[in-house]
């Protein structure tokens, strides 16, 4: 981050097009077998889009149908599996590798002051594991679909299954395999790999957020796969595991399944926060305020997501004494989230506070992760889960934190990185009208369904009572217009690739290593090993920033 | 910077030969982390069910044999010594014939246990009607236990299998090494891989520690 | 990259790692042996409910013998053990609480709940 590191790694700042990792070679050899991260995060990039597409398509169909109270558009068995792939789609192959496996293979050996992850073929294997995954995910899809929810809860997914659980649970597992290589990556990368004086508390909080997250990965995983393996296993061979007919027990499923999948909320959100607070330090040109606070709460909510899986299950035959336990631990994940929160609000203050569209989805994000926090507060205390568990109210809950935090934050992150990652910028005017169709988009499609999952309204039904109908079509006019935010991005941002205003090192003109190198960053990524010597986000050296060259 | 490996084995993105062991040493333990929850997940429903059906686990510990879990528990202690001894003989510069000798007397005890595995016990399950999913069939003694015994029968299946096929990964990676030992790749200064491998195939030897005790000796 | 061009091999003096003794490797297994052979001894003596906290305990001292010196864990300081740690330590979190549940789902024939909670629980750990 010094000057002189700065200079260095800009030999000729002539107007011509310098060697990076993009144009060092050529062709579709040079992408399938790259070791470079930076080109295995666009993969990965390209590969979770399209799986977000087809994950949005089923969400599409989902609220035609709910336009009308018996229904419009598909059977209520067809129904079932648009939720389900929704689900298992967006959740597994959408989310949890979204902003990790693009944004953090791209961006951690960048911001660590290194030429590449720990593994490099680990991360390229872990691609081609998870497009497998994805493969056997699209072929269950458009070939029967799945009905279970994404759950998979027995006896729904084994004794009367009547889709094909089986490859599902194969394709998780073996997308889970990508996970666990990911993380193991991450955490040896920012253990071993950090440039000369990058000590841990001079370190971004993004990378303190993904090495929560890789934790998580790391002893997370394992047990969904040894979760769906057995479930697999009774599927395949019609033997009693979790079966209550044969002594077995379908809650130890349900604790097996949450062990791993609450966590992976925090896989989602954990990144999401660091990307913020990259954000928030950035457009408001001020140090994080409480740095080590900040840091700290990121792996304060990966241990605490362990210990708070049984909130899931208050309704299943959980025992009462297990419910009071899992109730109080889960109260407990509001400290670090809404230190996380007060920090940025802080930090705001007194800031110079500019809104290009990177600061509006991580402004939007501190909304709405904050109502879909608070009201994660509603479905932690035991009493107040009994009626609301099931119904609406938690699918907006956990969409505000999935979609109003994770999916936001993504966006941010994407826009605010794009002209590193591909040395160009995209449309800024087009860029913040995006940004704030998506706000709006999303609560008009989610604040209907907390009022709907109040009055009662169960989730997972085709149909439902036509006093309902006018919140229903409410939530599916926002989802079209919440698409049609997606859809304008997806347009600027591919068009940016090669008609985009070519940019400098710093667009922005903010902290941090990976905007000390030239854009995009060559090969290795530094044409000298940077050697840090200030703390993050110190904003009293900061550069101005860079003319743009069209 | 060359790109790929030289013949020291030393990759780019390292800065010194130190730091891409001490990496490779770290990436290892936490493989070895997430082994940890995935065996530790099957233990947990194994424990789940032992105390809901105590008695059917012990009618089902009776279909297996002692004498073949407790062979095959020293044929892979053996197999723990040998490799630790391998590595010692590349960290103390042995020749290369050292080496490959202890290998291969590593795998071929983890090829004995896998033989005495298929050979003496599954094929016997099979054959005896006792392997679930394949014609298993409820003995009259079982009484109303039988189902719970098919389960007991599905977690020793289930366990060992994945076991075997932790083994069967293990020789896969000794045959890798073995390889590169005649290629003469190890010497006093590198012999990480031979030492992370060696990291894998203890763990697999850990968990065959606990399965014994809990699948075969339940007699009381 | 000027700066990384050094060889590797001047680059540093020796990469550090404990060699250990013929004899204490030698001594690791025969105690292994021994023990296997103990625990299936004990195995067939009646010992009521301790016979599967006298096997656990000598898998787990088995499997201890194993990580301290066949895996290094002894002459390794730091972080291998806090991984190692961390594992066990998760495993833990997963067990307890998943048998916090499975344990206390009929407690309601104990009506004196929370008084009468330490026996059932040692009841179902120890017996």
């Amino acid at each position: 981050m010094s000057t002189t590191a700065t200079v260095e790694n800009f030999p000729n700042s002539s107007a011509e097009p310098q060697e990076n990792y993009l144009n060092a070679r050529y062709g579709v050899r040079s992408w399938l077998l790259t070791l470079d991260h930076k080109r295995i995060g666009l993969l990965y990039l390209g590969t979770i889009t399209l799986m977000f597409v087809v994950g949005g398509i089923a969400a599409t169909m989902m609220r035609l149908n709910l336009l009308e109270p018996q229904g419009t558009l598909v059977e209520p068995e067809t129904y079932n599996k648009l939720f389900s792939t929704h689900g298992i789609v967006m959740v597994f192959f959408f989310l949890v590798p979204s902003i990790p496996a693009t944004l953090g293979n791209f961006l951690i050996p960048l911001m660590i002051g290194a030429r590449d992850v720990a593994f490099p073929r680990l991360n390229l294997l872990s691609w081609y594991i998870f497009v497998t995954g994805c493969l056997l995910m699209l072929y269950v899809v458009f070939t029967g679909g799945i009905d279970t929810g994404w759950t998979f809860y027995p006896p729904y997914s084994s004794s009367y299954a009547h889709t094909d659980v089986f490859l599902a649970a194969m394709a998780i597992f073996i997308a889970g395999f990508s996970s666990i290589l990911t993380g193991m990556n991450f955490v040896v990368t920012i253990h071993k790999m950090r440039a000369p004086g990058m000590t841990w508390f001079r370190l971004p909080l993004f990378i303190w957020s993904m090495y929560a997250t890789a934790l998580i990965f790391v002893l997370g995983t394992p047990v969904i796969a040894v979760t769906l393996l057995l479930l697999g296993v009774e599927k395949l061979l019609h033997v009693g595991i979790f079966d209550p007919a044969l002594g077995g027990d379908p809650v130890l499923f349900q604790h097996m399944f949450w062990f791993y999948s609450h966590p992976a909320v925090y896989i989602m959100i954990l990144p999401s926060m660091g990307v913020i607070s990259e954000l928030i330090t950035a457009f408001s040109r001020k140090r994080i305020f409480g740095y080590s606070f900040v840091a700290f709460s990121s792996l304060a909510i990966a241990v605490i997501s362990f210990l708070v899986w049984g909130h899931h299950m208050f309704v299943s035959g959980q025992s009462v004494y297990a419910g009071l336990i899992f109730s109080v631990l889960s109260f407990l994940v509001a400290i670090p989230s809404a230190v996380k929160v007060f920090n940025w609000t802080a930090t705001l203050y007194k800031g110079s506070i500019s809104y290009e569209a990177p600061m509006l989805y991580a402004l939007g994000f501190i909304g709405l992760f904050t109502i879909g926090g608070l009201t994660g507060l509603f479905l932690a205390s035991l009493s107040t889960d009994v009626h609301l568990n099931g119904t609406y109210f938690v699918v907006a809950h956990f969409h505000y934190v999935m979609v109003g935090g994770a999916v936001m934050a993504y966006m941010g992150g994407l826009h605010y990185w794009w002209p590193k990652i591909t040395g160009r910028l995209y449309p800024d005017l087009w860029a913040r009208f995006a940004a704030l169709i998506i706000f709006v988009g999303f609560n008009l499609t989610f604040f209907p369904q907390f009022v709907l999952g109040y009055l009662g309204m169960p989730r997972r039904y085709a149909m439902y009572p036509a006093e309902f109908q006018s919140l229903n079509v409410l939530s599916s006019a926002g989802a079209s217009v919440l698409a049609v935010g997606y859809v304008i991005p997806l347009i600027y941002l591919i068009w940016s690739m090669k008609y985009g205003p070519v940019v400098g090192p710093n667009p922005f003109g903010t902290k941090g290593l990976e905007w000390t190198t030239q854009s995009p960053p060559p090969t290795e990524n530094f044409l000298r090993t940077p050697i840090v010597t200030e703390e993050a986000y110190n904003y009293e050296t900061a550069p101005e920033p860079e003319v743009v060259r069209v | 910077m060359v790109h790929g490996e030289n013949p020291t084995g030393f990759a780019h993105q390292f800065e010194t030969l130190e730091q891409q062991h001490d990496a490779g040493r770290l990436g290892m333990w936490i493989f070895l982390a997430t082994e940890i929850l995935f065996f530790g997940g099957m233990f947990m429903s194994y424990t789940v069910y032992r105390s809901l059906h105590p008695q059917a686990f012990l009618l089902g510990s009776h279909i297996l044999e002692v004498k073949f879990g407790a062979i095959n528990t020293a044929v892979l202690i053996c197999s723990s010594f040998t490799m630790a001894m391998s590595i010692r003989s590349a960290q103390t510069g042995k020749k290369k014939g050292t080496i490959i000798g202890w290998l291969i007397l590593t795998m071929l005890l983890g090829a004995t246990f896998l033989f005495l595995k298929f050979r003496f016990e599954w094929y016997h399950d099979y054959l005896e009607h006792t392997m679930p999913g394949f014609g298993f069939f409820y003995r009259p003694e079982w009484g109303t236990h039988a189902p719970q015994v098919q389960m007991f029968m599905c977690f020793y299946f289930f366990m060992t299998g994945l076991h075997a096929l932790h083994m069967i990964v293990g020789i896969g990676v000794l045959l890798v090494l073995t390889w590169m030992a005649s290629r003469g790749r190890f010497t006093s200064q590198y012999f990480a891989p031979l030492e992370i491998s060696g990291l894998y195939w203890h763990f697999v030897d850990i968990v065959w520690i606990f399965l014994f005790p809990l699948l075969y000796l339940i007699r009381y | 990259m000027a700066s990384h061009s050094q060889d590797p091999a001047h680059g540093h003096q020796q990469v550090e790692e404990h060699i250990v003794p013929v004899s204490t490797y030698l001594s690791i297994f025969v105690a292994l042996l021994i023990a296997t052979a103990l625990t299936t001894w004990i195995a067939f003596q009646d010992l009521g409910n301790w016979n599967v906290v006298v096997a656990l305990t000598i898998a787990v001292c088995k499997a201890t013998l194993v990580v301290l010196f066949f895996m290094h864990v002894k002459y390794n300081k730091g972080l291998t053990r806090v991984v190692l740690i961390g594992a066990l330590f998760w495993l833990g979190i997963m067990i307890t609480f998943t048998l916090s549940d499975e344990l206390t789902r009929h407690w309601e024939i104990y009506p004196q709940a929370w008084t009468g909670m330490i026996v059932p629980v040692m009841r179902h750990l120890l017996f």
